[in-house]
């Protein structure tokens, strides 16, 4: 029953690299513009720069490579499943034919350029969240989304609420296992039986989930209250962030590369 | 029904940079009808060694035999052994969810693909056996009822799969002292007189000083110290090394002698060391 530790997104692992030094808007607006580029990008050469350019990166953050490839595990299933519907789904040069399924050069690389970009996607956002922890993830994009307050985009509750949510997915996974065991322990079967059965079974587990998911929400807003919090109206920060010379260096760096790889391939 | 463990060894996210081993190379047998304690540090692997005991978790190296039956084994049936060894998990009352206390208590027997009338006579049954009634509660919801009610109901779910190994992991934390001593007292009267294996995990030296045959003492995911209760105390200063302690009535007994009184130290309950010092004083009852 160890299913769910391969979930790697949100857990943070402390180190001191260059890359966990960096301010955290800094990545914040490196893993943007990753983004951004990534659909920029229409062809296999800037996908194999983006992915030097990240193997650099995941490189100089000193995480073991295993760690980060095992993040993307729980993305096989949407990888096949995009793979297969390009596959089959697009129309061009038949490469061969099963019944009405015909596979294209087209679908083929449409597919594959999907899926490339699904990885890229999760390994460079993953290398946001493994080497930042939630508190630096929420002060940057509290900061990033300060300017928004005047038209009225509630930036502190938002991050606030993003935290909490990051905070609580390793939680509720192993409580989830938890109740698993719990319920196994009471020859409760999660894995046989058709889908409605299946479906079924998930009663015994989801219940309990909710149930404490709610209760834990309740202690954790008194918890807070009772600590004084009322919203991000004059809360002060212990460590301020600072944008530093290697900041810039790395930010310069992301920006001049994103644009000539976007600008050229 | 006997637990055999050999060599096993466990370890959380292996592999990984957070790779911890929770279990280092643990042997150990617990033979038919034993009352046995197992007490240690927070993160000594005490849970993680009872998660064994019905095949939740698998070694990573060694056996575990139940019966004899090896639990490491691809084609073993899981579902037969947790009918026979049940688990009780800390703070049970969190993975209640039936809509009444029948549905939620029957869940087990219902699994094992009893018809009806058993699975409610299984039902009666194990509510009985934690002191509740089935016709005052079949019919209403589990989350309606308090604290102490809710942990017993999730106790007798585990108890109408009739198993013949209990598994305990700190049934008591959190509740006031009287709902501790009528749970512990339950579980006592389901082994004296159900002839049920129990193996108890707990922080209190008084409860396992008072209820078990046999202590296991885990330190660091090893065995530090395995005897009669008797046995394990006499090592204060080991426990204490440890961040454990003996029963306070037991620490009396050390202050006592260090102070000059010659008493006997392997004393657990306080009726013992009444009768004791009656005894070294020569006082008269």
């Amino acid at each position: 029953m160890r299913m769910f530790r391969s979930v790697t997104i949100g857990q943070h692992i402390p180190g001191d690299s260059v890359i966990h030094r960096l301010d955290p808007r800094t990545k914040i607006l490196s893993a943007m513009f990753l983004i951004v580029l990534l659909f920029v990008v229409k062809g296999f050469v800037g996908y194999g720069l983006v992915a030097l350019g990240l193997a650099l990166v995941i490189r100089a953050s000193r995480i073991p490579w295993k760690f980060v490839i095992r993040g993307l595990r729980p993305l096989m299933v949407i990888l096949v499943l995009t793979l297969t519907l390009h596959l089959f789904m697009t129309e061009g040069r038949v490469i061969f034919q099963v019944w009405f399924l015909k596979v294209t050069w087209e679908g083929l690389i449409r597919g594959l350029m999907m899926g490339t970009r699904l990885v890229l996607l999760i390994l460079g956002t993953s290398m946001l969240t493994l080497t930042t922890s939630p508190m630096q993830l929420t002060d940057g994009i509290e900061t990033l989304l300060k300017p928004g307050k005047k038209i009225g985009i509630p930036a502190h509750e938002l991050a606030m609420m993003m935290t909490i949510a990051l905070r609580f997915i390793p939680t509720l996974l192993e409580e989830t296992e938890k109740i698993m065991k719990a319920q196994m322990a009471r020859g409760a079967d999660f894995q046989s039986g058709g889908i409605m059965q299946r479906a079924r079974s998930l009663i015994p587990l989801l219940v309990p989930l909710f149930v404490n998911a709610f209760r834990r929400a309740d202690d954790l807003a008194i918890a807070m209250e009772a600590r004084g919090y009322r919203g991000g109206e004059g809360r002060t920060k212990l460590k301020e962030l600072k944008f530093q010379r290697l900041d810039a260096v790395a930010l310069g760096l992301v920006i001049t590369f994103s644009v000539l790889v976007g600008a050229f391939f | 029904m006997s637990i055999r463990l050999e060599n096993v060894i466990f370890s959380y996210l292996e592999d990984t940079p957070l790779n911890q081993a929770a279990l280092r190379n643990v042997s150990l047998e617990i033979e038919d009808g034993e009352f046995v304690g197992l007490i240690g540090p927070t993160g000594s692997g005490k849970s993680t060694l009872i998660q064994h005991f019905n095949g939740l978790l698998k070694p990573s190296s060694g056996k575990v035999f139940v019966d004899g039956v090896d639990l490491t084994l691809k084609d073993t049936q899981l579902r037969l052994i947790r009918q026979k060894v049940g688990m009780v998990f800390q703070y049970p009352e969190h993975q209640l969810f039936g809509e009444t206390v029948l549905e939620d208590v029957g869940f087990g027997p219902r699994n094992s693909g009893l018809p009806d009338e058993d699975v409610v006579q299984r039902v009666r049954e194990a509510l009985a056996h934690v002191g509740l009634d089935y016709e005052t509660l079949k019919d209403q919801s589990p989350f309606e009822l308090s604290g102490g009610q809710k942990r017993r109901v999730a106790i007798a779910g585990v108890l109408a799969m009739r198993p013949s190994v209990l598994i305990l992991d700190e049934p008591t934390a959190g509740l006031d002292p009287q709902g501790r001593e009528e749970i512990l007292a339950e579980i006592k009267q389901l082994h004296d007189e159900g002839g049920i294996t129990v193996v108890l995990v707990t922080h209190s030296m008084e409860d396992v000083a008072r209820l078990v045959d046999r202590l296991i003492v885990m330190e660091k995911g090893s065995i530090a110290l395995d005897g009669t209760p008797v046995e394990v105390f006499a090592q204060v200063e080991r426990l204490k090394e440890m961040g454990l302690g003996v029963p306070e009535i037991t620490e009396l007994m050390y202050e006592l002698k260090s102070h000059g009184l010659d008493v006997n130290t392997n004393i657990l309950t306080v009726e013992e060391a009444e009768e004791e010092i009656i005894r070294v004083m020569g006082w008269q009852e």
